[in-house]
C-alpha cells in the first residue's frame, strides 16, 4: 500500500519537476499521469505474463481515489461562497455564459465525436 | 469563558474540525445521491459544498481558517489525477482506435467552450479582465487559474467559476446525451471531461469505466490545448 502510494507521489513529483524545468503550459500531476501511463504500457510489453496493475495495491489505491473524485473538488468548491459579491454583480451575464456554454460544449464534443467515429467505422466496412 | 467557548476556540485553531466536516459533509452527500439512484441533480460535489458553506458561514469561519483543515483533502487530487494512467492503460485498446474521434471532438469542443463562454459574457457587457478570468472555465483548475493569470484575469475568481462549471456540466451531462440519443459511452465521457474537467471526470465514473476514462483522457489533452488556444484568441479582444 505505502509502495503503491509512493509511486503515485514520485509520478506527480517528476510531472511537477518537469513542468516547472521545461516551462510547460501542463500541471504536473497531468504530466505524471502520462509518466505511470508510459511506464504501465513498457511494464506490460517487457512482461506480458505479469500480474495485471489492477489486482496489485497501485490498482486498488488508484480505484479507492477515483471512486472519490468527486470529495476532493470539495475543499475548493467551498471557496465559491468568498465570490458570492463578484458572481453577484455580474450575475445574468456570468451565469447565463457558463450553462450556455457548458450545454452547448458537451453538445458539440459528443456529436463530433460518434460522427467521426461513424465515418471510420463506414470506411472500415466492406 | 466558558466551556464550551474555550473548547471551540481550541478547534477553530486545529486542522481536526474542518478536515472531519469536509468528510462528514461529503458522506451526507454521497449518501443522498447514492439514495437518488445517482441521479444527475443530485450532485455529491454541489451538495456537500452547499452544506459546507452553510457551516462555514453560521460559525464565521474565514475560508483560510477552513483550508486549513480541508488541505489534507485538496492535496489527493494529484495523485488522484497521476492514478488515471491506470484506467487509461486497462482501456488502450478501446482508446487507440478512437484516437480520430478523439483529436476532432477535443478540437471542436476545446474552441467551443472557450468562444462560446467568452462571446455570451461579451455580449452582457461583461469587461475584458472578467472575460479573460472566464475564459479557460472548462479546464482543470491549475491550467485554468494559470492562464487567466497569464491575461490579467482574477485566478481565484477563475477557480471558482471552474468549480461551478464542473457541477453544471457534471449534472446536465446524463439528460443532455439522453436527449440526443447518443449511446456511445466513449462520446459522453469524452464530452464530460472537455465540458467539466475532473468533476465531469468524477460523474462518468460513476455511471461508466470507459466513460470515465475518456473523461480522464479529455481533462488531460483539453487542458493542454486551451492553454494553447485561449492567448491566441484573447488576442483579438484586447
Amino acid at each position: 500500500m505505502i509502495e503503491a502510494i509512493l509511486i503515485l507521489l514520485v509520478c506527480q513529483l517528476a510531472g511537477e519537476a518537469l513542468a516547472r524545468g521545461l516551462g510547460l503550459p501542463v500541471p504536473g500531476p497531468v504530466l505524471g499521469m502520462a509518466l505511470l501511463f508510459t511506464a504501465l504500457q513498457v511494464r506490460a510489453r517487457l512482461r506480458p505474463d505479469a500480474s495485471r496493475v489492477e489486482t496489485l495495491p497501485l490498482g486498488a489505491v488508484s480505484a479507492f481515489l477515483l471512486a472519490n473524485l468527486s470529495l476532493l473538488f470539495v475543499p475548493a468548491g467551498a471557496g465559491i461562497m468568498s465570490h458570492a459579491a463578484t458572481l453577484a454583480e455580474h450575475g445574468a451575464g456570468l451565469i447565463v455564459a457558463l450553462v450556455l456554454s457548458t450545454a452547448v460544449t458537451l453538445a458539440v464534443t459528443a456529436l463530433v465525436f460518434v460522427k467521426v467515429a461513424g465515418l471510420g467505422r463506414r470506411r472500415d466496412a466492406p | 469563558m466558558s466551556e464550551a467557548s474555550r473548547l471551540w476556540v481550541y478547534l477553530a485553531a486545529s486542522p481536526l474540525l474542518w478536515l472531519a466536516m469536509t468528510l462528514l459533509a461529503y458522506a451526507i452527500a454521497d449518501r443522498l445521491s447514492l439514495a437518488a439512484n445517482r441521479n444527475p441533480l443530485v450532485n455529491p460535489v454541489l451538495i456537500a459544498v452547499a452544506v459546507l458553506s452553510a457551516m462555514l458561514w453560521a460559525s464565521g469561519t474565514p475560508y483560510a481558517v477552513y483550508f486549513e483543515g480541508a488541505q489534507f483533502v485538496h492535496f489527493l487530487l494529484g495523485p488522484a489525477t497521476v492514478a488515471l494512467a491506470i484506467p487509461l492503460h486497462r482501456n488502450w485498446p478501446v482508446v487507440r482506435k478512437a484516437i480520430v474521434p478523439i483529436i476532432a471532438a477535443l478540437c471542436a469542443g476545446a474552441l467551443t467552450a472557450v468562444v462560446s463562454a467568452v462571446g455570451i459574457a461579451w455580449a452582457f457587457g461583461a469587461p475584458y479582465e472578467l472575460l479573460a478570468t472566464l475564459a479557460p472555465k472548462s479546464v482543470t483548475a491549475a491550467i485554468a487559474m494559470g492562464i487567466s493569470e497569464g491575461l490579467g484575469g482574477n485566478p481565484s475568481l477563475t477557480a471558482a467559476l471552474v468549480i461551478t462549471t464542473g457541477v453544471l456540466g457534471a449534472i446536465m451531462v446524463t439528460p443532455m446525451m439522453n436527449a440526443l440519443g447518443l449511446t456511445d459511452y466513449r462520446a459522453r465521457g469524452f464530452a464530460a471531461g472537455v465540458a467539466s474537467h475532473g468533476i465531469g471526470t468524477a460523474r462518468a465514473f460513476q455511471v461508466d469505466p470507459v466513460a470515465g476514462t475518456f473523461a480522464g483522457i479529455a481533462l488531460g489533452l483539453n487542458g493542454l490545448i486551451t492553454a494553447l488556444i485561449v492567448p491566441v484568441l484573447m488576442a483579438w479582444l484586447r
